[in-house]
């Protein structure tokens, strides 16, 4: 148990390029707070003018789906073609669809 | 012969950043973790880029003097008999060439990193003094220096922030960070006052209007401080004594062997590239 409590916790950052785009994950790196988790994320991940704005979320708030279940979960969307919007037959008048 | 006065004045801005840019280069692949070793060398990084800018202003200044101006400049005899062969000398000259004598750094740049909170306490001290310096130095007639001023303030700003931050941390932090934080604070102390002493080159650029009137920043920058190290939960630092020299060619032990690890190779195997 000591030997965790000396560890930073982990930290995952998202990293948003430009104005308009989302934030992406760029990340993970320790810090003892979040203020520390912004600024290290800086320098981290910012030194060659990568961002624009920054998010961190301490990593074990993060949820992720089971590996295990990967197949169970995505699989069978495969062949569910019909749930892309690909068989409307588009007025001529709508562009950039 | 006020290029004479702008050129010894910018050597001395350069020293400071430099110095203190190579003390925190010291550390690099040996910071406490990988994401704070990242951030010293990034602001060492700001540091030496700012000297960069005034190294080169400074060697321009140089080169555009008449041979007679330049006839006596530096005390380094590699340096002024480079300058006496009539060659044109660069950044990397000043940076070189110089022995400790002519750098002009003040004694807090100079001192030893030490624990992770000397190197804080280190910072904070001359970061806040930086900041002060270049906001004043935005209205120098000097274009050249109000302009490095400018843009080495983004820098500063944050270079503030993270010491700032980091004399919060440990003073608010256990009973040994606080205890260190308060020894290192007091330790570094004594070589504030030097940096609001005004020197004969400092109150000749004063008058010419190119620089800073340091002393006037100090009660501004003694507030600044002790509001930080009160919301740290630390005591105020306190000085009967306070080191001078540095600015006036009088240092500490410690710039010789900076100067001999920085100096080394351009002196061993001049004009070396890699």
């Amino acid at each position: 148990m000591s030997n965790e409590h000396k560890e930073w916790p982990l930290w995952e950052v998202f990293i948003r390029s430009k104005a308009g785009l989302d934030h992406k994950h760029a990340g993970s790196l320790h810090a003892a707070d979040a203020q520390m988790a912004i600024e290290n994320a800086r320098d981290v991940y910012t030194r060659r003018m990568e961002g624009i704005s920054i998010w961190v979320v301490e990593s074990k708030h993060i949820h992720a789906s089971n590996p295990e279940e990967a197949d169970a979960f995505f699989d069978p969307a495969q062949d569910k073609i019909y749930r892309h919007p690909t068989f409307y037959n588009l007025p001529d008048e709508l562009k950039h669809m | 012969m006020s290029s004479v006065t702008t050129l010894k004045y910018t050597l001395q801005l350069a020293d400071n950043v430099l110095i203190m840019g190579q003390r925190l280069a010291a550390l690099c692949g040996k910071g406490p973790i990988l994401e704070q070793d990242i951030a010293l060398t990034n602001i060492s990084l700001d540091q030496i880029g700012q000297a960069r800018s005034l190294y080169q202003y400074a060697a321009t200044i140089v080169n555009n003097m008449s041979v007679a101006d330049k006839a006596q400049l530096f005390n380094a005899p590699l340096l002024q008999e480079k300058i006496n062969s009539k060659l044109s000398i660069t950044e990397d000259d000043l940076a070189y060439l110089r022995d400790a004598w002519d750098y002009r750094n003040c004694l807090l740049v100079e001192q030893e990193n030490g624990d992770w909170a000397y190197t804080v306490a280190r910072s904070f001290f001359f970061d806040r003094f930086q900041y002060l310096l270049y906001t004043a130095m935005l209205k120098s007639t000097d274009s050249t220096l109000a302009a490095i001023a400018e843009k080495s303030l983004k820098e500063v700003q944050y270079h503030i922030k993270w010491a700032s931050e980091w004399v919060i941390r440990l003073g608010d932090g256990t009973d040994i960070s606080k205890e260190k934080m308060q020894q290192a604070l007091q330790a570094r102390w004594e070589y504030t006052g030097e940096m609001f002493t005004m020197n004969e080159l400092e109150k000749e650029a004063y008058n010419i209007g190119i620089g800073v009137d340091v002393s006037q920043l100090q009660q501004t920058y003694q507030q600044q401080i002790e509001t930080i190290v009160q919301e740290a939960g630390l005591q105020m630092p306190t000085a009967a004594w306070m080191q001078t020299g540095g600015k006036n060619g009088v240092h500490t032990e410690h710039l010789g062997y900076i100067l001999a690890e920085m100096q080394y190779l351009q002196r061993a195997y001049p004009n070396m590239e890699w």
